[in-house]
């Protein structure tokens, strides 16, 4: 029987673990609430991964890891588009611009980012394909799931930490005005720097982690150290507009009639 | 006849139904339902699931609707609705359980953003021996020194009536800067 089912009822976790445990080959597919994965096991092994709307190709890999330079990157993307990236692998190995262990190093850390992306996902369906493999001029590895069960489990209890603390990423951030602090004395990362660049109450969160190209979890990190630092605070976003309630909150638009009606209700919870 | 609402919110027994109850001039209109989870029951018996509903008659013409939320996080898509309208909020906590701050500061923040009205924040449970000192549970709820935040007794009348006073002072003085 098809392994099939909803991610509420069954977890990334319990997955990867029945996979592992049955040594299982085949394709794994998760339809999460925006976007597809394709993750691919041989023996129980992770042997590649994909998001479906990402481009997954060894150059982009080798790009985002910053082992091909934006111009080299736009030079294979243009000039050699049709070659494999097994072929790419190989001329770049060939060419002495990588060894053969930076490519899987960096191909294994790409899979794994996927996966760990997969634990934040609570939503969803999955299907499992039995023996359906990535095509053969893809990459593939070889990763025991066990570390990567037991780091996503690990992630997966910050991840509804983060959740709870920073409960919507449409809230925007200013710097708090506590007298005294003063940011340039302030030990940051570049990345926690990155994110303080963009604080403005006219930026949402999620503004600031598309600028900053980083994922939901990573954005909320750095945010949540921000804000436990008393370094910024949460804020409403400037210039949105405002709620406005369904229900009308006084029954009367007239100014004076809505403070005689404040003091009416406090004349009678005093009189109680 | 014109009516008001109030919103009494806070995570799970930080004792919004006791302290809708101890003004409310009817009895109030409870959802409440036996425990289930184990964790839960081990803290109390029952909980509401959709809300508490009490009444306040202010005169013939005026009544003020006191709505208590449900505190388990399952039940959150309740607060939007219940949210709808409302003249202010109040965020009960439960001064003995520090374990509950986290979650009451995230419900802060998502009354706020569903409506950016008025809310005083009550330190509950002040009369019982663990509770927190108020300016702790400030720092730890990461509270502004603008908002209110009143200790609390919610099954004493007089108590509640002072959450329920600061509230209101806070609304006028917004009217008065302009707010509304």
């Amino acid at each position: 029987m098809t392994l099939r089912g909803n991610l509420r009822d069954f977890t990334i976790s319990q997955l990867l673990n029945l996979i592992n445990l049955a040594n299982k080959t085949g394709t794994l597919v998760v339809e999460g609430p925006s976007e597809t994965a394709e993750v691919a096991f041989r023996d129980g092994k992770l042997a590649y991964a994909q998001i479906d709307q990402e481009d997954g190709s060894l150059a982009s890999v080798l790009h985002k890891a910053k082992k091909l330079s934006s111009g080299q990157y736009r030079s294979i993307q243009q000039g050699a588009a049709h070659i494999s990236d097994k072929e790419l692998g190989l001329l770049l190995i060939n060419a002495g611009y990588l060894s053969q262990e930076d490519i899987l190093t960096n191909l294994q850390q790409h899979f794994t980012d996927i996966i760990q992306r997969l634990f934040t996902w609570v939503e969803g369906f999955f299907h499992f394909d039995n023996d359906s493999l990535p095509p053969d001029d893809r990459i593939s590895v070889r990763l025991d799931l066990e570390n990567l069960i037991i780091e996503g489990s690990r992630q997966m209890r910050e991840w509804e930490q983060l959740q709870d603390e920073i409960p919507s990423l449409d809230m925007a951030l200013k710097f708090s005005d506590r007298p005294g602090t003063n940011m340039r004395k302030v030990n940051l990362s570049i990345e926690e720097w990155r994110v303080v660049s963009y604080i403005n109450p006219r930026n949402t969160i999620r503004q600031i982690a598309s600028a900053t190209k980083m994922s939901d979890l990573e954005i909320r990190r750095i945010v949540y150290g921000l804000l436990q630092a008393g370094l910024v605070e949460t804020t409403r976003l400037e210039g949105a507009s405002r709620l406005v309630p369904t229900v009308r909150v006084f029954p009367t638009e007239d100014k004076e009639q809505q403070k005689s009606l404040v003091n009416r209700l406090i004349d009678r919870i005093r009189s109680l | 006849m014109q009516t008001v609402k109030m919103v009494v919110t806070g995570p799970f027994n930080a004792g919004k139904t006791e302290f809708i109850r101890s003004v409310s001039e009817i009895d109030v209109v409870s959802t409440e339902r036996k425990i289930s989870s184990d964790f839960e029951k081990s803290i109390k018996e029952a909980t509401t699931v959709a809300m508490d509903f009490g009444r306040i008659t202010v005169d013939e013409d005026l009544v003020l609707y006191l709505f208590g939320t449900p505190g388990q996080r399952r039940f959150d898509f309740m607060w939007e609705i219940l949210s709808e309208g409302m003249l202010g909020f109040i965020v009960m906590v439960d001064s003995t359980r520090p374990e509950t701050f986290r979650e009451a500061r995230s419900i802060l923040e998502t009354f706020h953003a569903y409506a950016p009205t008025p809310y005083v924040v009550a330190a509950n449970k002040q009369d019982m021996k663990e509770a927190w000192e108020i300016e702790d549970m400030r720092h730890v709820l990461r509270l502004d020194s603008k908002v209110k935040l009143i200790t609390c007794v919610a099954t004493d009348r007089d108590s509640v009536k002072a959450i329920l006073l600061e509230l209101l002072y806070s609304i006028l003085s917004e009217m008065e800067n302009g707010g509304k």
